[in-house]
């Protein structure tokens, strides 16, 4: 699984202006970066005690930042990969818009500021989170699991399901059992989440080499699972109610999403076409965003606890 | 009208470098504001 295609063509950098604004702007993911920025602002809601908004705001920026850059990195990891698939040919690299030491110096330079910025204007174990993070992102999940393990985005789920983790620790500086439930929602919502996706991508992800669950296992077998990590979504999203973190009209709220979300993975299961793969991914992005907007209207709200 | 090379290449260089002023500028704003905050407004 590691052998990849050789029908990737080496991009061509000749105009000598290097890349574009938009450029960077793009290799930093800004609609990934937008939901990690989400569930980390949940995440220094929900925790309790006190944030100054300024450093609160530092300390969601540096979130930003650091996702950014482990976006970066990864460009640069993948550029080969990229290359083959359609969906990422457009990137900056392997587009040869961007020189891959352009992106991993960007991607460098950020992680550590990030993390720095973090330390120096908020807590140390908020930045040791966001480090965490990055080297998870990078190390675990880009250089070592993705190209190797079906479970690949199931393991490495947890970078991306950090965040919150981190916005709880720059409140209070350090983690409780409410900030764990955060972590675990978006950590079991990731893999039906880009399981959906890798249905309707599979050939794609085969030509490129990296062994997604549809790629190995089967569409069956995969449909099969994206049903039962629906299933354990429903204890897990009623979490944050049963620790005391959420009101019951969260509860009600995260029982009727799951419960859709269930629905949405049984009709790809019955489904031999991608169409309800293709809208169970635009449910699951939505079905994320609305967790975390119940969670934070509910702090707001506060009375239904 | 076929874009001059030349100017495009300027064009980009131009953007980078008030893009990177405007990073720079911000973090400037940023840490002087920080550096109050932090000292608790004394």
């Amino acid at each position: 699984m590691n052998e990849l295609p050789t029908t990737a063509v080496a991009p061509r950098l000749d105009d000598g202006a290097g890349a574009a604004v938009g450029d960077y702007v793009q290799i930093l993911k800004p609609r990934v970066m937008s939901l990690v920025v989400f569930t980390g602002v949940v995440g220094l809601a929900l925790a309790p005690g006190h944030l100054h908004p300024f450093l609160a705001a530092v300390a969601i920026l540096c979130i930003a930042v650091g996702a950014g850059a482990s976006g970066a990195i990864n460009m640069w990891y993948d550029r080969d990969i990229d290359r083959v698939m359609r969906r990422t040919a457009g990137r900056p690299l392997p587009a040869g818009r961007m020189a891959p030491g352009e992106a991993l110096g960007f991607g460098c330079v950020l992680a550590v500021g990030s993390v720095a910025l973090m330390g120096l204007a908020v807590n140390w174990v908020a930045a040791a989170l966001l480090a965490l993070t990055i080297a998870f992102y990078v190390f675990i999940y880009t250089m070592w699991l993705k190209r190797r393990t079906p479970q690949n985005i199931v393991i490495g789920g947890a970078a991306g399901a950090f965040p919150p983790l981190i916005g709880w620790a720059a409140v209070t500086g350090d983690l409780a059992w409410g900030a764990i439930a955060l972590f675990a929602i978006i950590f079991f919502w990731t893999p039906p989440h880009f399981w959906a996706l890798s249905l309707y991508k599979a050939d794609e992800y085969a030509a490129a080499g990296i062994p997604m669950l549809p790629v190995v296992a089967g569409k069956c077998e995969t449909k099969r699972q994206m049903l039962l990590y629906t299933l354990v979504l429903w204890p897990v999203t009623a979490a944050p109610w049963l620790l005391g973190i959420a009101g019951w009209r969260y509860a009600a709220g995260a029982g009727a999403l799951s419960l859709l979300f269930t629905v949405s993975a049984i009709r790809v299961w019955r489904d031999d076409t991608d169409r309800n793969a293709r809208q169970m991914f635009a449910f699951s992005l939505a079905y994320l965003a609305l967790i975390f907007a119940l969670l934070l209207a509910d702090s707001g709200i506060g009375g239904g606890r | 009208m076929a874009d001059d090379p030349a100017d495009a290449r300027m064009r980009t260089i131009r953007a980078r470098n008030r893009a990177l002023l405007l990073v720079l500028l911000g973090l400037v704003a940023l840490f002087y504001v920080l550096t109050f905050v932090r000292m608790g407004g004394h």
